[in-house]
């Protein structure tokens, strides 16, 4: 028996799905219905489903924000109305989606798709990350960072963030109020953060620029950006050259 | 005006005529046995009154097109033109150049010259006619053409502002739900969709239409809404029998509902209220719409919320940038218009 989760801001939604389901239900069995994200992340924590049924636009946090602090990722099927850049991503990384509103057929199909492949978790895992990572390119994606601290879920607008520092497999996300762990690369956050405004001066070091009062020279060949927060972080050359570039000096 | 590169063309062209047309008269003049010298000036005499004539019938057609009657003055004109050019002639050759023979030639040619000159400038005239005919008609065509494309492109952004392919997705796919276990409300939502697509086709922008309607084809919108969200929104809607029949430019009020629930409904997990609230202040209908946001998750820009479209037209209809104001405090929006009564 497979569990799964309908994770929906619509009652309506959630509800074809349900009664679509029943022809499975010797199959997979529905543990709880959701509301939005933080409710889905709760559950999913909860229950450890084998499949989500989620949507995409969802109120606070959508769906992609929510399996971003996923930590064991379950198989998705991705229900949406209307979203042109996550058709896109989901038609790169063939995963599979149901187009609102959808037929019984087609729901079907995804199904037995799913039920056929059944792939392991660390299948699953990759691939989640790569659509994540394809979806992060999305202009809509780059107003905000969502962090879990404990079992809170926030929201960082990126006009907040001071500076990021690597930590192992995670990253620090420095804010006036605090930092938050993500467990995102360095790398993803180059590729998605505007790159007007944020500058990776260093291998472990991204900045805000709008953060930054000056640049003292450091070592040899180094230098430190001092921020208004007062925090001293490290610029190496290249960073040095990089931030020069943006800041047109 | 300042000379084009065609126009400069054509001046170049007129003046090589001209000196064909000199070196002509003079050729002929001296084929008669008179000495270069008279024939010459002859020549430049002429050539230079018939050039002052055609450059005024030129002048004369670009800013002025005779009708289809009024080709008989033209003609007049024409031969006015000629009479003159020939007398003119006749009166400054003879300071010129003095000779017994040739002013008897000059009186014999008289006729000759006349007909000539007519000929000319009726030739001038009937090309430049077709040359600024031609040209107007291509700058008319010009002008339809990108009026065309204008009103074609506004359609156009209307239309995909119209259709809200989420809303309509969404709303099909609740209808899909109903039809299973409620039919009779999957029928009722049917109606109210199809009412309010039709009212927001059939709408034209320019019109001014009664706060009453435009309310009532809001409340379909906030209906289906209603059905799609399961009661986690209700509405406030208040507004006397007075302010029902102001008038405001349709379509103006339905972006500012839109963005209301897109704030108010879709980013928020609550309950809430969107409230719509119409007064008439002195000469003005004013509207105020409010909903709750998050403002951790969404913060007004600017203006707030992409109410920049609603701005520029309360612009253009009214030549007034004061007429909308937004304010966000406490979690709620707030935006407020004034429609100028006339």
């Amino acid at each position: 028996m497979k569990r799964a989760l309908v994770i929906d801001d619509e009652p309506l939604a959630r509800m074809v799905v349900l009664e679509y389901l029943q022809a499975y239900n010797d199959q997979i069995e529905v543990m709880q219905e959701c509301n939005d994200g933080f409710e889905g992340l709760k559950a999913i924590h909860q229950y450890q489903p084998d499949l989500i049924f989620l949507d995409v636009q969802m109120p606070k946090i959508n769906g992609f924000e929510m399996l971003e602090l996923v930590e064991q990722q379950p198989a998705v099927i991705f229900t949406t109305a209307f979203d042109e850049y996550a058709i896109k991503a989901f038609e790169a990384h063939a995963v599979d989606y149901l187009l609102k509103p959808f037929s019984k057929d087609r729901f079907n199909k995804a199904i037995e798709k799913y039920l056929a492949q059944s792939p392991t978790v660390a299948q699953q895992a990759k691939q989640t990350e790569n659509l994540l990572e394809a979806v992060a390119q999305s202009p809509a994606q780059h107003e905000r960072i969502v962090v879990k601290t404990g079992t809170k879920v926030k929201i960082i607008p990126v006009q907040d963030v001071q500076y990021l520092q690597a930590d192992d497999d995670y990253v620090s996300v420095f804010t006036q109020e605090g930092s938050y762990l993500k467990n995102k690369t360095m790398n993803f956050f180059e590729q998605t953060l505007d790159p007007r405004y944020f500058v990776r001066v260093h291998r472990s070091y991204m900045v805000a620029i709008q953060q930054i009062t000056r640049i003292d020279p450091y070592e040899k060949d180094s230098h430190l950006a001092i921020l208004k927060s007062g925090a001293k972080i490290p610029v190496s050359k290249t960073g040095y050259v990089k931030l020069k570039q943006v800041l047109g000096i | 005006m300042a000379l084009t590169p065609i126009s400069s063309k054509l001046y170049g062209l007129f003046t090589a005529c001209g000196l064909v047309w000199t070196a002509l008269v003079a050729f002929i003049i001296h084929g008669f046995g008179f000495i270069w010298y008279i024939a010459l000036t002859d020549g430049m005499v002429s050539t230079v009154l018939l050039g002052a004539a055609c450059w005024l019938i030129n002048n004369n057609l670009r800013y002025y097109q005779p009708g289809k009657g009024s080709y008989i003055n033209l003609l007049i004109w024409c031969l006015a033109l000629a009479g003159i050019c020939t007398a003119g002639c006749r009166w400054i050759i003879p300071y010129l150049s003095i000779s017994t023979a040739y002013m008897k030639f000059l009186s014999q040619s008289l006729s000759i010259r006349f007909f000539t000159d007519f000929l000319a400038i009726g030739w001038m005239a009937m090309i430049s006619m077709l040359w600024y005919s031609q040209l107007d008609h291509k700058q008319t065509e010009k002008r339809k053409s990108e009026a065309e494309k204008l009103a074609r492109d506004a359609e156009l952004y209307n239309l995909r502002q119209q259709l809200q392919p989420h809303f309509l997705f969404n709303s099909l796919n609740s209808i899909n739900a109903l039809i299973g276990f409620k039919p009779d409300e999957a029928r009722k939502m049917i109606h109210q969709l199809s009412d309010f697509l039709r009212g927001t086709l059939k709408k034209d922008d320019q019109l001014l239409v009664p706060l009453n309607d435009e309310l009532q084809h809001l409340n379909l919108y906030l209906d289906i809404e209603k059905v799609r969200f399961g009661h986690r929104l209700e509405t406030e809607i208040s507004c006397d029998k007075n302010c029902g029949e102001g008038l405001l430019p349709s379509m103006l009020l339905q972006p500012i509902v839109e963005n209301a629930i897109k704030f108010g409904l879709y980013d928020t997990t609550e309950k809430v209220v969107v409230s719509i609230r119409g007064e008439i202040e002195g000469s003005n209908l004013v509207i105020m719409v409010q909903n709750p946001y998050d403002p951790q998750t969404s913060r007004p820009k600017g203006t707030g919320f992409g109410l920049r479209g609603v701005q520029r037209r309360l612009y253009l209809l009214f030549a007034r940038n004061d007429l909308m104001e937004t304010h966000a405090n406490d979690n709620i929006f707030t935006t407020i218009i004034k429609i100028p009564q006339v």
